[in-house]
């Protein structure tokens, strides 16, 4: 779906949606600096740019979830406001989100139709008539379940392309999709394409938010590139190298890139022989199959794959938070009792998990709170808080991190997401690891908090910790690693030393794999 | 590929869903077959009878904390707005038939309006504004009744007296009443949009606003279907007793929390039938017919027994839901 | 940008409302009372105000901990109920043995709860609500319905004598919050019970031993129901099943959200959670001392639960 002749002709045309000067505002950032763009129906626009860029701020203001502080948005010419979710849908603009957003107890029918049931002339909703519609509008989407089933009975992809059936079928004029294939197969991904191309050719408009290079290229005839809240690029996308497309969303120049690369991750690690830890053949919950890890100290090990890949249940699997069926975690030799993470951590084993908001600060508590939790046992003689010898701790690491908080006692939800990140990683260097599981630990913070937190990541391995690294980004991985373990569909398909790690081959090594498998 | 591994678990899962909502029909149906040949006295017309007129009462009540719970939601208010309704029927009774009915569904209505506002709008927990609404309507029937030392009595000749003491076919009115608002109620669960909605709230609260629908405007319906339904449990109760009697309808809330539960109706929200919390109710009112058949069993069982089948249920429910994730 | 100010120095007030607003509004109380009310400023009136706050306040320190970790104990009225009932079967044996047969009790009571909502995972609410149910026909079928006069002195003396001039219930009651207070500042348990009503999830990735905070708080909750029930049945001079802690468990969440701990968990007011049985005991004595009938003092605390929890609620959940 590259720039044609008819892509030409659909770019004069007047443009469905129009945003023009938007300024959204929240405490503390500035979500939406006079961000502008437009879009023109049939066209597939990509809307593109780091975590924090603003992409889902745009898409809520689009939505009518979030009311812009500045600027308008123009439908079709006229001036609107969305106050709520439910006028954007009825002027036509339906979303998808990252997160399947449906109900998941609720049949697959229910879901598809919801709020907009079929009725009889009674008024009341005509079961028979919304099953046999839904199977008929489901099988242009690849689902040929029962629709009567309960949605949460199929897969993430298949209710992620519930959703999207829901939300083209409601007389969409534009879709909006926030990163619709993260959790898709590759099959179902082809899926999705088919009917992004039919809806270009009923000339329905898309935004269209991704990361991954390839189906931007592949789909996109247009991209909006924002950074920190602003528009850095807006224009065709076939005619933009993707070099220049990456450089302007990261806000680097090319040179740099090329030559230092775009991390602040230094040389290679000297890597002891011997494993510290070793986890062999993780299997559980359906999710993991068969993974084998095994960590040295002051070596960092990548671990790649696509979402759902299982990289981190096989971190949480590691330090006893994800259920295990099989397979047994050593360290030092020495076997760790499955599902007990307090053995996991008293054996010197920490996680920073992937979701900084669910998973680890605590958002009354204070900094200093956060950074002892994990070790408060050890500091507490008699279970009485001795409030010096933390005062001590969190002192020497404040200072070590460059935590940046008013005092230590600031309530932690009050700090920057990077700054949150950083006093995650001080509890867990608190307890004195000698391994330490990093799943994203760079997602979502500011650029130079995120050289901060890589430089100490290269810094503690030169220390002689072991660290699990898994990044989405994928020159971080590459970077940071010493050695990278590809992961697919909760089994490692793929291991990479040395000159051998370069973006080509990860993705070699993942996709490989998923041609066999389909 | 998916069908073929996930087919072992989904049939676990179905056989755990059937568990849930039939659980408490295949208990219902055995414990009245056991009572049946237990107690000579269990099987009788008169019996049967008055079993299902007593569980009429808690029926009505029972059907809208259904759907409010049913919508992620809980009324703790509804015992007290069940004897707030009884004794303004009551009162009301004196003014004719349309005041005895209009005025408790009025003000009870209101004050499930007023949850139903406070909750949707200014977001706060459910369970916490109609437990205010518990204290502030106990305290509104304490006001109307000289603080619960006047007893409205309603005239025995009033045409009002047969909503609760009639008869059709030897049964009482109010079983025909909660039969037929027990089908109105399916029907606005399973047959509108609204009732769809109200699965959706409870299933997924965040995703329905994302899909526009009206979530604010069908919480306050939920809570003030509520509180018209216990105020009209209310009107029936005044009717059949022939009075206001101002100290009814404490723990009543608890009652139909457990019946509605006991029928298979997540208490987290988002699935639950309206015919089961009938069985619930059957379930509960056959408990305490037992336990008055005993005779020498201290009536206070009752309420162990009660709570012990709660738990029971709520323990079972649990298992069967951690079972369906695994 | 001057709404911007606005809407900033409005949160300020909330918080500052969320904070103080307890102690402010016992101050009022007392101020009006001391101008408006005859009498008022008399020992003998502290000493009932105070005596009748007591078991209040000894039930809602408990509350407060199961509030902080993001739960709900509605079974301490019923609990209380069970330890009324158990007094005059072991009152024989010593008012020492059936003090501490009554707390024992409790103690159960709240391993059950805990065990139900630790490890079953089953909503505070709905666990504690069978308790709430059963708990008290259990305990009136202990005491075959009946009420019991108590004739030992040396029990009597509980909630009726003093010490050093202050009644031993006020001593209690104030020890206990002092206990409270320690634990929750100052030991790990505290901390943990913090942390966990926080975020549960973030709190089990750092190893806390959440489970056994869980269970704990329960077991806390319900021992100090129990005492409250072994308090108000010495005050009484009798054992009755059947009526006392009647909506305990509203009077004592009541007093928990009015002292400021929110009921989205994460934190614990113990102060404020003191201060807030006593706004509560003001509010009524003050309504009962102008001839105000015990239906607007029930509307009246509706009114005050409902502005506490506006106030409260900055991130609202069920």
């Amino acid at each position: 779906m590259t720039a044609t002749t008819e892509d030409d002709v659909a770019m004069t045309t007047a443009p469905v949606l129009e945003v023009a000067g938007v300024t959204k505002r929240f405490p503390g950032t500035l979500a939406l600096d006079d961000v502008s763009f437009t879009l023109r129906p049939g066209e597939v626009h990509a809307l593109v740019g780091e975590n924090g860029a603003g992409k889902s701020t745009l898409i809520k203001v689009l939505t009518g979830v979030y009311q812009p502080d500045e600027g308008e948005v123009r439908h079709l010419g006229e001036p609107v406001t969305f106050k709520r979710p439910i006028d954007a849908q009825r002027a036509g603009i339906s979303t998808i989100y990252q997160e399947v957003n449906l109900v998941p107890l609720m049949s697959i029918a229910g879901n598809v139709f919801l709020g907009r049931e079929p009725r009889t002339k009674a008024g009341l909703v005509d079961w028979s008539r919304m099953y046999a519609d839904a199977r008929e509008l489901l099988k242009g989407y690849g689902i040929d379940d029962d629709v009567k089933r309960p949605l949460h009975s199929l897969g993430v992809g298949a209710q992620q392309m519930v959703a999207l059936a829901r939300a083209v079928s409601t007389d969409a004029k534009v879709v909006i999709m926030d990163e619709p294939t993260s959790s898709l197969e590759p099959r179902e991904v082809e899926t999705l394409f088919e009917v992004l191309n039919r809806l270009h050719a009923e000339g329905i408009a898309i935004v269209y938010v991704s990361h991954r290079m390839d189906e931007l290229y592949r789909v996109c005839e247009s991209v909006t590139v924002l950074r920190d809240g602003r528009v850095v690029h807006s224009g065709p996308l076939a005619t933009l190298p993707r070099i220049e497309l990456v450089s302007k969303m990261l806000g680097r120049e090319i040179k740099q890139i090329r030559e230092e690369g775009v991390t602040a991750f230094g040389e290679e690690h000297d890597v002891e022989r011997e494993p510290l830890l070793k986890a062999e053949n993780l299997a559980g919950m359906r999710k993991l199959h068969d993974v084998s890890v095994s960590i040295r100290p002051g070596e960092v090990v990548g671990l790649a794959g696509l979402l759902g890949s299982g990289r981190s249940e096989t971190a949480r699997a590691i330090v006893g938070a994800f259920p295990l069926d099989g397979g047994s975690v050593l360290l030092a030799g020495k076997p760790l009792k499955r599902n007990k993470i307090k053995a996991a951590m008293r054996a010197g084993i920490a996680l920073l998990a992937e979701d900084r908001k669910t998973d680890g600060i605590i958002p009354n508590l204070s900094v200093r709170e956060n950074i002892v939790l994990a070790a408060l046992p050890s500091l507490s003689p008699f279970g009485l808080v001795s409030k010096s010898k933390q005062d001590k701790i969190v002192k020497i690491f404040m200072d070590r991190l460059r935590i940046k908080a008013s005092s230590p006692e600031q309530k932690v939800s009050e700090l920057s997401g990077g700054n949150q990140q950083k006093v995650l990683l001080a509890r867990w260097l608190a307890t004195g690891p000698k391994i330490l599981l990093l799943d994203e630990p760079t997602r979502g913070i500011d650029v130079g908090a995120k050289a901060e937190v890589q430089a100490l990541i290269d810094e503690l391995a030169r220390e002689g910790l072991g660290v699990l690294l898994i990044s989405s980004e994928l020159e971080e991985l590459i970077d940071g690693s010493d050695r990278v373990v590809v992961l697919r569909d909760g089994s490692v398909v793929g291991e990479l030393t040395g000159d051998r790690i370069t973006e080509e081959n990860v993705l070699t090594a993942i996709a490989a794999e998923a041609d066999n498998d389909v | 590929m998916t069908a073929t591994t996930s087919q072992p678990t989904a049939r676990n899962a179905a056989f755990a869903g059937v568990l849930q909502r039939q659980g408490a029909a295949v208990v219902l149906v055995l414990g009245v077959a056991a009572s049946w040949f237990a107690f000579p006295h269990f099987g009788t017309a008169d019996n049967l009878r008055s079993l299902v007129l007593q569980g009429s009462f808690l029926a009505v009540i029972a059907l809208g904390m259904t759907f409010v719970i049913i919508s992620g939601g809980i009324d703790l208010s509804v015992g007290s707005n069940y004897a707030l309704g009884g004794v303004l029927a009551a009162y009301g009774a004196q003014y004719g038939l349309v005041v005895a009915i209009v005025l408790p569904l009025a003000v009870c209505s209101l004050i499930g309006l007023v949850n139903g506002v406070l909750i949707a709008r200014t977001g706060m927990a459910p369970f916490i504004v109609t437990l205010a609404s518990l204290l502030f309507a106990r305290g509104l029937l304490l006001a109307l009744t000289s603080e619960g030392a006047t007893t409205y009595k309603v005239d025995p000749g009033s045409a009002f007296l047969w909503l609760g003491q009639g008869t059709i076919f030897g049964i009482g009115v109010p079983v025909y009443i909660t039969l037929v608002l027990f089908a109105l109620g399916g029907l606005l669960l399973r047959r509108t949009r609204f009732g769809q909605s109200v699965f959706a709230i409870g299933g997924a609260e965040q995703s329905a606003l994302l899909m526009g629908l009206p979530v604010a405007r069908t919480k306050i319906s939920l809570y003030t279907l509520s509180g018209a339904l216990a105020g009209f449990a209310g009107v029936l109760t005044a009717a059949y007793l022939q009075s206001g009697v101002t100290v009814i309808g404490v723990g009543t809330e608890l009652d139909a929390i457990s019946v509605v539960v006991i029928g298979g109706t997540l208490l987290t929200g988002g699935a639950g039938t309206i015919i089961g919390t009938l069985v619930g109710v059957l379930l509960r009112t056959l408990i305490q017919n037992v336990i008055n058949q005993i005779g020498t069993l201290d009536s206070n069982y009752q309420t162990v027994v009660s709570g012990a089948f709660l738990l029971v249920v709520v323990v079972i429910q649990r298992l069967l839901a951690r079972s369906r994730t695994r | 940008m001057s709404s911007a100010t606005l809407t900033r120095d409005r949160a300020k007030v909330t918080a500052w409302l969320q904070n103080y607003g307890v102690y402010l509004a016992v101050v009022v109380l007392l101020l009006f009372n001391v101008v408006f009310t005859e009498n008022f400023l008399s020992a003998a009136n502290f000493r009932t105000q105070l005596v009748q706050a007591a078991p209040v306040c000894i039930v809602a320190l408990g509350m407060a901990l199961v509030i902080g970790t993001e739960g709900i104990d509605l079974s301490v009225g019923s609990v209380m109920a069970i330890s009324a009932a158990l007094i005059p079967l072991y009152l024989g044996a010593g008012p020492l043995t059936a003090i501490i047969v009554a707390v024992i009790a409790g103690v159960v009571s709240g391993l059950f709860s805990g065990y139900l909502v630790a490890y079953l995972g089953i909503q505070p609410i709905i666990a504690t609500l069978a308790l709430l149910v059963g708990g008290r026909g259990l305990a009136l079928v202990i005491a075959h319905g009946q009420l019991v006069q108590l004739h030992s002195q040396e029990f009597l003396e509980l909630g009726t004598g003093d010490l050093l001039g202050v009644p031993i219930m006020v001593i209690v009651a104030g020890v206990l919050a002092v206990l409270a207070g320690l634990v929750v500042q100052r030991t790990t348990f505290g901390r943990h019970l913090v942390a966990v009503g926080g975020n549960r999830a973030a709190s089990t990735l750092a190893g806390l031993p959440v489970k056994r905070v869980l269970i704990s708080v329960y077991v806390i909750s319900g021992a100090l129901a129990a005492v409250a029930g072994v308090l108000a049945t010495s005050r009484l001079a009798a054992s009755d099943p059947s009526d006392v802690g009647l909506l305990m468990e509203l009077s004592a969440i009541t007093a928990v959200v009015v002292g400021g701990t929110p009921l989205t968990g994460g934190r614990v007011r113990v102060l404020g959670t003191v201060f807030g049985a006593l706004l509560m005991q003001l509010v009524q004595a003050t309504l009962i001392k102008h001839n105000l009938p015990d239906s607007t003092a029930q509307m009246v605390q509706a009114a005050i639960i409902v502005v506490a929890v506006y106030v409260a609620r900055e991130r609202s959940s069920r």
